[in-house]
């Protein structure tokens, strides 16, 4: 399995040359990192060529590392049921470049490129009618952001004198409970709450 | 149903109407923005996400254990199929076996859901286009189902009953023999189910022909499950990449032909035939004396200790704290893990820091591509024949929305 996934990633990148920047196989999958602007090629390539056969996109999802000066990981998911197999394609991003639309060569993105707009606010270019899909309507910014709180900002109620759904900004009786699960004795990157003073201690004495 | 009027022209005048989101037919909150020419349809935009629990994001502040209980709610008709993929991630990140015996009852109550959803998905189909024993005579068959449900996992519907490494515990022998028993019995009411339907002069009507997708059409929208094999591509991934004990096991993938509604609904009706062979099949197995034996790996960090040992043991006990406080960390990776869940290909892809919660998890529902290909479907089909194409697409929208 894994020797025909290396002469699979071999043979894509060695056609693809100028668009792969890396490949590599993990847990039995093979991952191939693109440029951005070479998405729709690579794709329609991926689809044509008779060794690979990749007809299905089976999903289209954002993946945000806010640490990264690229920010957004755009991850394409194929299969090729002629062929039995399957590969992630992946290309970088940020907020603002536009990454350029496949729905030419597979109608199926749209509803996905949708969703990723919608979660992510990533940009697909000439996309016929990318708005949002999941969240309500009228809904302010990308909640799978890494940022975005997970209560979200807004809640909503059915307000009896108006007789209408209104927004509120959430307001939480309880703070949401996030623990720290950084086990202490294995090694803790910073100075655990009380440790400080075992440390002064030492110093004095 | 509210309807306003859009002049397009002087003569000609275009309809658009909301089908939905409170439609019997439109299988729980569907919105359909439907554009007619008179009574044919021009254009469909559906409107979702009026379900939208944002689970994904949920997913990445919980731990691995506590996440399980979210797939539950993502297709609600067959909850474990979903468990199945999500714990077959957390165990290809982690590098955990499950014990045979344990494949053998997830492969069982996934066999079950197959036909709790096709059960569900079949008749209420009916009932979109006029019929009403058939939800009635299969409701009474998914009860039972569900009864095994709550005897295996304490639950009818949100069973939060596989692990990571297994499933959380055995099965009783008689909850086995009786399985084996409802297998017997239910060939027979699947007949009647089928005399009702199969030559029903007026469910012809309304499901041959209609529909239809052609062979190019299934993999440009990203079709899987069912709506693959009424197309007649023979293609299944339990057993083109098999998964668990399904290449162990004897079961034969009925596949349609002209790719309508009404081939769609003989492939499930066929289907569920094969999905009790398959339980059939993991019954006796199970009710071997040789095959007794664990259902949870026992060398992996997600299996809690046993009780016993807790008591005597003090690394038991410190275990046991910090899978239910911590939780367990999971090596740094990503993964695409897909089953065949009754309405197609059902996908997660897990990406993992290292840390305790998945970083990423996307969950790939089979129905959102079936229903973002609901423009081209319904296009030129009459305005009645658009329940009968969302019957047979098989949506439910706790994974659509999710």
């Amino acid at each position: 399995m894994s020797e025909a996934l290396k002469l699979l990633g071999e043979h894509v990148a060695n056609a693809q040359d100028a668009a792969v920047t890396g490949w590599s196989i993990a847990n039995g999958e093979l991952t191939v990192e693109i440029h951005r602007d070479r998405i729709e090629s690579v794709l329609t390539w991926l689809r044509d060529d008779p060794a690979c056969r990749f007809t299905t996109l089976i999903d289209i999802c954002g993946v945000d590392y806010p640490q990264r000066a690229e920010r957004f990981e755009v991850v394409y998911h194929l299969l090729s049921m002629h062929q039995n197999h399957r590969i992630r394609v992946k290309l970088s991003t940020d907020e603002e470049t536009p990454v350029p639309t496949v729905i030419p060569v597979y109608p199926v993105a749209d509803w996905f490129e949708r969703e990723a707009f919608d979660m992510y606010g990533i940009v697909f270019a000439d996309h016929p009618d990318l708005r949002r899909l999941l969240t309500d309507y009228g809904f302010e910014g990308h909640p799978l952001r890494k940022d975005f709180p997970l209560t979200g900002y807004v809640e909503v109620r059915w307000d009896e004198e108006q007789k209408r759904v209104v927004y509120e900004p959430v307001e939480l009786v309880q703070e949401y409970r996030d623990f720290d699960f950084m086990s202490p004795w294995e090694g803790a990157k910073y100075i655990i709450p009380g440790d400080e003073k075992a440390q002064d201690g030492q110093k004095g004495g | 149903m509210a309807d306003d009027m859009i002049e397009t022209g002087k003569s000609e005048r275009n309809f658009t109407i909301n089908f939905g989101p409170q439609h019997p037919a439109a299988h729980g909150v569907l919105r359909l923005v439907l554009e007619l020419d008179g009574e044919v349809v021009e254009r469909v935009d559906p409107h979702i996400g009026l379900l939208h629990r944002g689970t994904e994001k949920l997913l990445e502040h919980k731990t691995y254990l506590q996440g399980i209980g979210y797939f539950d709610r993502l297709d609600y008709v067959a909850p474990m199929n979903q468990e199945h993929a999500f714990c077959m991630a957390a165990e290809k990140l982690a590098g955990i076996t499950v014990p045979k015996r344990g494949e053998y009852v997830r492969v069982l109550y996934c066999e079950i859901g197959r036909v709790l959803n096709h059960l569900l998905n079949v008749t209420t189909q009916a009932m979109d286009v006029g019929a009403l024993t058939p939800p009635l005579w299969g409701f009474e068959e998914r009860e039972k189902l569900m009864v095994f449900y709550e005897r295996a996992s304490g639950s009818r519907m949100h069973a939060h009953y596989f692990r990571p490494g297994g499933v959380h515990q055995d099965l009783p022998m008689k909850l086995v023999e009786d399985i084996r028993a409802w297998c017997d019995q239910f060939p027979a009411k699947l007949d009647d189910i089928d005399s009702l339907l199969t030559e029903n002069r007026i469910f012809k009507q309304r499901n041959v022909d209609i529909g239809v997708v052609t062979k190019e059409d299934v993999l440009a929208w990203g079709f899987s499950g069912v709506m693959v094999r009424g197309s007649g591509l023979a293609w299944d991934l339990r057993r083109s990449q098999p998964y668990s004990v399904y290449d162990e096991l004897k079961f034969d993938i009925p596949v349609g032909k002209n790719g309508d509604c009404y081939d769609r609904y003989l492939c499930r009706m066929e289907e569920m035939r094969e999905s009790v062979k398959i339980m059939i099949q993991c019954c006796d197995w199970l009710m071997k004396d040789e095959n007794a034996g664990e259902v949870l790996a026992t060398d992996s960090k997600f299996s809690p200790p046993r009780r016993a040992e807790m008591k005597r043991s003090m690394e038991a006990l410190i275990q046991h704290f910090k899978l239910y406080t911590e939780g367990v960390r999971v090596e740094e990776g990503e993964v695409y893990v897909a089953v065949e869940a009754p309405k197609g290909e059902f996908g997660v892809y897990l990406v993992s820091d290292g840390s305790n919660k998945p970083y990423r998890l996307k969950i790939r529902a089979p129905g959102f591509a079936h229903l973002a290909a609901m423009d081209y479907m319904s296009k030129g089909h009459m305005l009645a024949d658009v329940s009968a194409i969302i019957g047979s697409l098989d949506v439910v929208f706790g994974e659509i929305d999710r």
